[in-house]
């Protein structure tokens, strides 16, 4: 499943990171990577964008690129 | 001890939000000055200071994740590390965000670059309770570590005593371990760099580069000798690499980085950060980012913010002004009564009347970069970007453009200089060009003179409001236009890191504050003070016995009034109009008082000159007309501080001059017809 699907306060861990040109660029040098886990913290209103933590820091992704990172949820 | 003849180029790098900034003004003060990448919007801010008798040159490289090709600020990173040779590169780092900022420094080692490593917000990162083996992480990494409190000025000398002992230091062999397989394919492919015309010590940079097939640096290398076989070789290293890992090139090498930096920090990460070190921040957000609360919160913070710097702003504003008719006078005064001099009219008219019409607002204009400053610091801005984002991107624009456009409703300039927290360029660029539709604080001022003139009282409110939702409407769909004409392009990435709340110290906020107020006040002191003595010029010449009116329309300006006629009348308009709208480019109150010199009414800043300046505008205009007149000065013809600063922020004449063509056309277009559709519709 998609990081976009992840509810607030799920958790999931990347399997893999699609997309293509500069926005997988700056995710992967967020370091969002595989068997990273990433934890949805809450939605803006709309549903869009999210905001998710990871490796000890925060993130906004659009949903459109959250769609791109898959993971397992936990 | 006299001063070396030999300077020192140090860059500052690292990630946006790692408190660069900070550091740069903590080790260059007063010595820095702030310009632009040339034709981008990129800010180019560049410093100095002397240590030990030596002058050192401080350049501010634009914050980046990484040294990619795919940003304007990461193509402008790489050629400056690529190109200028600095001396040293000095990295910054959020002490609380190591492992991502130690990717930047590997990639910045590998192009050979002398390096210090800077960890900033020690103070955070303390708090937390990290502990970090400061002296092994130097030794593993061969580059002298220090410790930081960029926004209190702490371990400054520190820092310049570290920058010092490397200055001069020959480059030496790369440090940064990738793993076995990607470093022999660096080195294969490194090989064929060896005596093309890159130096030694970016080939592996280049050479990683060339795996990752970057086009820009394929396009460099392959100017040279050599070039197409080191491609060629990236290429087979590339398809073999793929095939070993199952996974794409960019994503294995990023891994890579990642395992480099995994394992340093596994030797000298002695103490991690506790997990509820952001528990406050955290619980902030809960109310300030919360999915229904966020926006009316935000919202009532903006309004909060207007409010503050009109009423707090007023008196300070009235001494201005009062200060700027005092100094009229008394120039006026130095010539006898009724006198006629040109010098005279010059001074007065021109010059202290052009000037101070600007510098006025100037307390307004402090106390809105300083609120700004605060939204930026304490991190708030951000999460203003998260809430607007959606709507935002709906027109093609950026969560962050929100706050920019709601400052140009108090006036475009700090409105558009605010578009610099804008990431990227095209975000900037489209936010920048449609601003000056946000109807500002000096358009108020024409809606005031005339709604009352031709709408009864039921209608004025309904009629103002519509006002400012046109533009509104018109600035988000021109901005969808833009970005898929001009300003087509790529989706840029909206991952946007969320800092924690950080309480700003003064000194940032003063400083930040006073950076760009001084940015306003020059324009005031340059472009319009040109322009001001150039519109009263054409204002004031030829003359007409008697002054006034008559002598307006004998004008240049008046002239080139009566040569728009034509084109004005199918928006409902005439010459004396189009004679007020070229006072208007000055500054868009100039527009009701050169109206009222048209109409001779003097004093039309007064309740009772208003007045009479309605009644006569009554004979000659309709409120059809007078709709049509005001959607004309909503949309077209920025006034001439708006186009200086467009100019500025956006590093080339293009941009404003498509702004002002652009916007013109539009307005024009708007006007004519909904001027031509009343008439239809009403007759």
């Amino acid at each position: 499943m998609a990081v976009s699907e992840l509810k607030p306060g799920q958790r999931g861990r990347v399997t893999h990171v699609n997309g293509t040109g500069a926005i997988r660029q700056r995710m992967l040098d967020m370091g969002i990577l595989p068997n990273v886990v990433v934890e949805v913290e809450r939605h803006a209103p709309a549903g869009d964008p999210i905001w998710i933590k990871l490796q000890g820091f925060q993130l906004s992704l659009r949903r459109k690129e959250a769609e791109a990172v898959l993971v397992a949820a936990l | 001890m006299a001063e070396s003849s030999v300077t020192t180029r140090v860059a500052l790098a690292g990630n946006p939000n790692s408190g660069k900034t900070s550091l740069f003004n903590a080790l260059t003060g007063a010595h820095q000055h702030v310009g632009n990448y040339a034709g981008v919007t990129v800010e180019k801010r560049q410093g100095r200071y002397g240590h030990n008798g030596r002058r050192h040159d401080v350049l501010d490289l634009p914050g980046t994740y990484s040294l990619s090709s795919y940003t304007p600020e990461e193509r402008i990173a790489q050629d400056e590390l690529l190109d200028r040779g600095h001396d040293v590169v000095v990295v910054v780092v959020d002490s609380t965000a190591l492992k991502r900022s130690l990717v930047l420094l590997a990639q910045l080692m590998q192009t050979g670059a002398t390096c210090v490593l800077c960890l900033n917000m020690a103070d955070e990162a303390r708090h937390a309770g990290q502990q970090l083996d400061r002296q092994l992480l130097s030794k593993l990494l061969g580059v002298p570590v220090v410790e930081t409190v960029g926004h209190r000025g702490q371990g400054v000398d520190r820092l310049r005593e570290a920058i010092a002992s490397v200055a001069h230091r020959q480059p030496g062999p790369s440090r940064v371990v990738l793993g076995e397989r990607l470093d022999r394919a660096i080195a294969a492919v490194g090989l064929h760099l060896v005596g093309s015309e890159i130096p030694d010590e970016h080939h592996p940079w280049v050479a990683t580069k060339l795996l990752l097939a970057d086009p820009l640096l394929e396009e460099r290398v392959r100017r040279g000798p050599g070039g197409e076989d080191a491609i060629g070789e990236a290429a087979r290293q590339r398809r073999s690499i793929e095939a070993e890992v199952a996974r794409d090139i960019a994503l294995y090498v990023m891994e890579c980085y990642y395992g480099f930096v995994d394992g340093l920090l596994r030797q000298t990460l002695v103490q991690p950060p506790r997990e509820d070190a952001r528990a406050l921040s955290d619980r902030i957000d809960s109310v300030l980012a919360h999915r229904a609360l966020g926006l009316p919160v935000f919202l009532a913070a903006m309004y909060a913010i207007f409010w503050l710097t009109f009423t707090a702003g007023e008196i300070p504003m009235r001494w201005i002004e009062s200060g700027f008719a005092a100094l009229g006078s008394s120039v006026a005064g130095l010539w006898p009564v009724g006198s006629s001099s040109p010098l005279r009219s010059l001074l007065v008219d021109g010059v202290i009347a052009g000037v101070g019409g600007v510098v006025v607002f100037l307390p307004n204009i402090v106390l809105l970069f300083m609120c700004l400053a605060l939204l930026e610091d304490t991190g708030y801005m951000a999460r203003a970007a998260f809430l607007m984002d959606r709507v935002m991107h709906r027109f093609g624009l950026h969560g962050r453009s929100f706050v920019p456009m709601i400052t140009g409703f108090g006036c475009s300039v700090p409105g558009i200089m605010a578009t610099r927290t804008l990431e990227h360029e095209h975000d900037r660029l489209a936010t920048m060009l449609v601003l000056p539709l946000m109807s500002c604080g000096a358009r108020l001022t024409i809606w005031m003179l005339l709604i009352p003139a031709f709408f009864a009282p039921r209608w004025r409110a309904p009629v103002l409001w519509s006002i400012y939702l046109a533009g509104i409407v018109l600035a988000l769909l021109l901005a969808l236009l833009l970005r898929r004409t001009v300003l087509k392009g790529e989706d840029a990435p909206f991952v946007m890191e969320l800092p924690p709340y950080r309480l700003p110290t003064a000194r940032a906020v003063v400083v930040k504050m006073t950076e760009r107020s001084w940015l306003y006040l020059r324009k005031a002191g340059t472009v319009i003070l040109a322009i001001s003595i150039l519109m009263w010029l054409i204002t004031s010449y030829p003359k007409a016995p008697g002054g006034g009116a008559a002598s307006l329309e004998r004008s240049v300006a008046g002239r080139v009034g009566r040569a728009m006629e034509p084109a004005l009348g199918p928006l409902g308009l005439d010459w004396k109009v189009g004679t007020a709208l070229i006072g208007a480019f000055a500054a868009k109150e100039v527009f009701v008082a050169q109206l009222g010199i048209i109409y001779s009414v003097g004093e039309t800043d007064t309740d009772r000159g208003a007045e009479r300046l309605r009644q006569k505008l009554r004979r000659d205009y309709t409120p059809l007309s007078a709709m049509s007149l005001m959607l004309f000065l909503l949309i077209a013809t920025p006034c001439m501080a708006t186009l200086a600063v467009t100019r500025r922020e956006s590093g080339s004449w293009r941009w404003a001059l498509l702004q002002i063509g652009g916007l013109t056309l539009l307005g024009y277009g708007v006007a004519l017809v909904f001027y031509q559709t009343g008439r239809l519709l009403v007759g």
